[in-house]
């Protein structure tokens, strides 16, 4: 381990967060066209060309909120919990490759941060994480609507979680390593969304629910619990919670796409390694798409439904996939 | 000698009894629950030192992820989280503090007689801790307490269901009774 290699690490990691954070500013933009254009309307046009600063204007208006504290807070956990929520958010990408290799002032840098042999139960670890922000953030705003909120909140995370791991147990075993890098190119001859549709399926509705996306936004249900765990929050503790939710977003489109969609893998990716990031952007992009349409289409389903779907529904059909699949992998390879 | 190992050590098993103190000591059983998961999480890290990535993020996944949420979502949900000034504890006080020195005095026996015997464990090779190494010997090796192990959580699930299920389960199987006598 020499001098360059570390920073090379502190570089991508650097990178890393910069893309996460500024994806972060041009997804709530993203998201807020798309919507728009779905509802019939034009969406925010006014902040540069195209609306292209309003992310910028967003983010400046926030700073100069007055940030407000419930007076009988718990001010060390108010204050801890939208950093909790940031992190795991943050950090989660960092196993995923973004491509092979490329060569850039005439050194072979690889196009992952981390390729390391536990890859998948990082993902759960991180995964299960991050539950703490949202849950504290709920308890110590001292407010009802926002403990409720938190409590569906982690009622709601335990429950999806199961289903999402044994959907992210199937690519594991089809690729016979806990490695991103090897379970992508293992997707060489043919991507695991074909061989393993419901996997998919269950990934992505798993996913869904546990970065309280709608249609399983239930900790956040403004008709019934105001905003939820991030009820008390303003400014740019506010800023954190919002920022977390879209890198989230990110993460589990970026995690999905390299389980079940290839990653960066592409025509002629082999021949042109620089290719690998465009491919595994796009294919971001794609799933932003739907999940964003799947929010302005679907109403909230009700709280007791979302967790007898989890209960009896999602997780039974997880197993039982992870069970054939099994089965025929050893039927088939013997 | 000082490697920057055995420094990180330190550092992090600094945290690790600072934190499990804290726990202990702390009077708020948010603050508690929150000094076991940072407990938690450093004790992975030192299994990170020790080679067996695996293990560490299993802790973290398990214990830290999964247990401590349950403990902190049920004292949210009870609102438990102010505990009583004094710990009710009478007399069990001076048996616990008999057992802890009987304990330390134990300690102190092992680290003067067998403090010779450090060097005789065999350092595992570096593959020890591996998931796939840690698979083999699971289901190889240790197949049959690891399939007991899986018995006793699936009967304790059950148990579980059928207690929370109670009264409402034998008032459904009532009414599929009166439902057939009905036909």
């Amino acid at each position: 381990m020499d001098g360059a290699m570390i920073l090379e690490w502190v570089i991508k990691s650097i990178f890393l967060i910069l893309v996460m954070t500024g994806g972060f500013a041009y997804v709530t933009l993203y998201e807020r066209k798309v919507l728009a254009r779905i509802q019939v309307r034009i969406g925010p046009n006014r902040a540069g060309p195209f609306g292209v600063l309003q992310p910028v204007a967003d983010g400046i208006k926030l700073i100069f909120k007055e940030e407000l504290v419930p007076a009988k807070a718990d001010k060390l956990i108010f204050t801890l919990a939208p950093v909790l929520t940031v992190i795991p958010a943050l950090i989660i990408t960092a196993v995923v490759p973004w491509g092979t290799e490329v060569t850039l002032f005439g050194r072979t840098i690889k196009l992952y941060l981390a390729d390391i042999n536990i890859a998948v139960l990082y993902l759960m670890a991180v995964t299960s994480i991050s539950i703490y922000g949202i849950a504290l953030a709920g308890w110590s705003s001292n407010n009802k609507y926002a403990t409720l909120g938190g409590l569906r909140a982690t009622a709601q995370m335990i429950s999806y979680e199961l289903a999402l791991g044994f959907a992210m147990i199937v690519p594991v075993m089809m690729a016979g390593s806990m490695s991103l890098v090897d379970i992508v190119e293992s997707q060489k001859p043919v991507w695991f969304v074909f061989v393993q549709p419901l996997a998919f399926l269950i990934y992505f509705i798993a996913a869904l629910a546990e970065i309280n996306r709608s249609p399983f936004d239930m900790p956040e249900a403004e008709q019934e619990l105001t905003a939820g765990y991030h009820t008390e929050y303003s400014g740019m503790k506010f800023a954190l919670f919002f920022m977390a939710e879209y890198i989230k977003m990110i993460a589990i489109s970026m995690i999905g796409s390299s389980l079940f969609l290839g990653g960066y893998r592409g025509p002629f990716v082999d021949q042109l390694p620089a290719l690998g990031p465009l491919y595994l952007f796009i294919k971001v992009a794609i799933v932003l798409f739907v999940i964003i349409w799947i929010r302005a289409t679907l109403p909230r389903i009700r709280y007791d439904r979302l967790m007898q779907f989890g209960w009896k529904v999602l997780f039974p059909l997880a197993l039982l996939n992870v069970f054939v699949t099994g089965v025929v992998l050893i039927l088939v390879g013997g | 000698m000082l490697t920057t190992g055995t420094i990180i050590f330190g550092v992090f098993a600094l945290v690790v009894i600072a934190s499990a103190l804290g726990m202990l000591l702390s009077r708020n059983a948010i603050y508690a629950a929150l000094f076991l998961v940072l407990n938690f999480a450093t004790v992975a890290v030192l299994y990170l030192i020790l080679g067996a990535p695996f293990i560490a993020l299993v802790q973290i996944t398990v214990y830290a992820g999964s247990i401590m949420v349950l403990f902190l979502f049920v004292i949210m949900l009870l609102g438990a989280e102010k505990l009583p000034a004094g710990e009710p504890l009478g007399h069990h006080r001076w048996i616990a503090l008999l057992f802890g020195l009987v304990f330390l005095a134990e300690l102190a026996l092992f680290l003067v007689y067998r403090a010779g015997m450090r060097a005789a464990v065999n350092t595992p090779p570096l593959e020890f801790g591996s998931p796939a190494a840690v698979g083999m010997s699971l289901f190889q090796k240790y197949a049959l307490p690891f399939e007991i192990t899986g018995f006793i959580l699936v009967v304790a699930t059950v148990g579980a269901i059928l207690l929370t299920r109670g009264e409402g389960f034998k008032g459904r199987k009532r009414t599929l009774e009166i439902q057939s006598q009905d036909k």
